[in-house]
């Protein structure tokens, strides 16, 4: 089981190129963008297999996650996505990114990605009117708590043994969590300026390119 | 459950059925254990966006605190680079979600169909908000009337996603807009310029869409708001500090707004185009204009009008509806525009010049 090192800064030698891409085919793509980017990482819009394949991580943005899911299928990313996070590829979904990634979703007949051990509600809080923000503790990222913003946001009803809860609200349902090389948060880090999260993915990626060149296989770290 | 927010000074009665939604099935069954104060006691110090505080009807609760500006203005973020299609029936709204919209906008009639009738355009039934509500996921918007904030605290009692304060049916009132900052649910508002999006986002929107003329398949006027709005954006940008001051007198929009499209470079909320677009090759051409997104009215189920088969012609504007999804992520891949524009039935929205409308009929002057 993947245990997150306490502090960002407490990574073991980071890769000097590393490229991580955002899903751009609907969605708040533009702020993970400009958060990757403040953070000095070479960030790209992903719309085609060339770019899929091109990038060492890759964050799945807030959005609709039928049109996000439709818009996969349609311009054949599905499958080349899946095969490459079996093989190692990090990945992030944030909100509707967390709904693709998971293996269950009530009311979904077929979850489209389905490679995260989590059961995953959609619009588990009501409508927009019930969408709020709320500090969080998220185990791996020290100091004051995370501002994190819910809107019309899934939660993790259920998550596996192999699946590491990162947070919760005060009443216990889980808004966060961590399989190996996959990260799923219900909330939006990259609406603010806090760019925490974001440096905790990118530690994932940097252990999954480590890993890929000590070790010459393609499986995720373990 | 604590509930221990205010709505400021709001005189309008407590809101009816949008309460927290509590008998979700996914509502989780800690919550009596739950500590109640923490979360409640940080009001969060955003930057004010819109020149007011957050919304004053943001409540507190034992999650965090609801209907704040960050999170109004924030659903908006996620319906960035996508499509949200007018529908009147929930057949169309399946249609709608299927095809890869990110929202529907429930309407009695589409644009098209409103001017065809002509008659007093109101908010759409209530039966027929809740059908929609009922067959789709994906957020579910409606219009109100400019200035109807009954219709609004309605829509806000049914829990749709997002109210449009909407030219496109009758005004309610000739001289002033919804104060929508009394509202939980976010609004989005039209505009024709700078000075009118800003107004709307002083009074509250959480989103704008430039106007164009809804129900024509007219791209025109779409394209001229748009390049408007982005030329008055340049034109701010270049401004000193003290040449703000007056420009923000000729608009009549707060400074603090005005400093903060300076600052940005773009209006500070997320702006959609709306009112003409009938193609793929429209919603494309909106985008690369600067449109982070795209409405579209009656030219999808407006299309395809000549077929008489029902089952032919909801497939034919089922592909349009899929083709102008597509035409909106690929927004800036000819080849890829070109591949998508191939799938769209023969007969798009046959429309109509608005160079030759008389100006009563034209919707885009209604509230300024």
């Amino acid at each position: 089981m993947p245990r997150v090192s306490r502090t960002a800064a407490a990574v073991t030698p980071a890769p000097a190129d590393v490229r991580v891409g955002v899903l751009a085919l609907q969605g708040d793509f533009a702020e993970h963008l400009v958060a990757l980017r403040t953070l000095g990482v070479d960030a790209i819009e992903v719309r085609t297999l060339d770019q899929l394949r091109s990038v060492d991580g890759l964050i799945i943005p807030g959005g609709e996650s039928t049109t996000i899911a439709r818009l996969l299928i349609a311009f054949d990313l599905l499958e080349p996505l899946r095969d490459l996070i079996a093989k190692g590829l990090p990945v992030w979904g944030t909100c509707a990114g967390a709904i693709l990634l998971a293996k269950r979703v009530p009311n979904l007949d077929r979850p489209p990605l389905a490679v995260m051990d989590i059961t995953v509600e959609r619009n588990a809080f009501g409508r927009q009117v019930d969408s709020f923000e709320a500090d969080l503790k998220v185990a791996g990222i020290e100091g004051a708590p995370l501002r994190a913003i819910f809107i019309r946001a899934p939660l993790i009803s259920r998550a596996g043994r192999s699946v590491s809860v990162l947070a919760t609200l005060n009443d216990g349902t889980i808004v966060a969590a961590r399989q190996g090389h996959l990260l799923a948060t219900s909330f939006h880090p990259e609406l603010t300026e806090d760019r925490r999260m974001h440096g905790l993915f990118l530690q994932m990626v940097d252990e999954a390119v480590v890993f890929r060149a000590t070790s010459g296989s393609g499986r995720p770290p373990r | 459950m604590a509930t221990n927010g205010t709505r400021n000074g709001s005189t309008r009665p407590a809101r009816g059925g949008a309460g927290r939604v509590t008998s979700k099935a996914a509502a989780p069954k800690t919550m009596a254990k739950a500590p109640v104060a923490k979360a409640a006691t940080k009001a969060p110090a955003k930057p004010s966006t819109n020149g007011r505080a957050n919304g004053v009807a943001s409540k507190v609760d034992v999650r965090g605190t609801t209907a704040t500006w960050t999170v109004k203005a924030g659903l908006a973020q996620m319906l960035k680079g996508g499509v949200i299609m007018d529908v009147v029936t929930a057949e169309q709204a399946e249609i709608a979600q299927e095809a890869g919209a990110v929202a529907v906008m429930a309407l009695e009639r589409v644009p098209a169909d409103i001017r065809a009738a002509g008659g007093v355009a109101r908010m759409s039934h209530v039966k027929k908000i809740k059908e929609i509500q009922a067959a789709v996921s994906i957020p579910v918007m409606a219009k109100a009337r400019i200035g109807h904030f009954v219709e609004a605290q309605i829509l806000e009692a049914l829990g749709v996603d997002y109210i449009d304060e909407s030219e496109v049916l009758t005004p309610a009132d000739d001289q002033y807009h919804i104060d929508k900052h009394a509202f939980a649910v976010p609004y989005v508002c039209g505009c024709r310029n700078l000075g009118e999006a800003l107004r709307r986002i002083s009074e509250g929107a959480a989103m704008i869409r430039t106007k164009g003329e809804a129900g024509t398949g007219d791209i025109v006027e779409a394209v001229r708001h748009m390049r408007s709005l982005w030329s008055e954006i340049r034109r701010v940008q270049g401004m000193r500090d003290d040449e703000l001051w007056t420009t923000a007198k000729d608009l009549q929009v707060p400074i603090e707004l005005l400093r903060e499209v300076k600052r940005l470079g773009k209006l500070p909320v997320v702006n959609f185009s709306a009112g003409g677009v009938a193609t793929p090759a429209d919603a494309a051409l909106m985008m690369q204009l600067g449109a982070e997104g795209v409405f579209v009215g009656s030219g999808i189920f407006k299309s395809a009008e000549d077929v008489t088969d029902k089952r032919r012609k909801l497939d034919q504007q089922r592909r349009m509806a899929t083709a102008i999804v597509k035409a909106v992520t690929h927004f800036n891949d000819p080849k890829m525009l070109a591949a998508v524009s191939e799938e769209i039935p023969e007969e798009a929205m046959r429309g109509r010049s608005t160079a030759t409308m008389p100006r009563e009929e034209l919707l885009a002057h209604r509230g300024s």
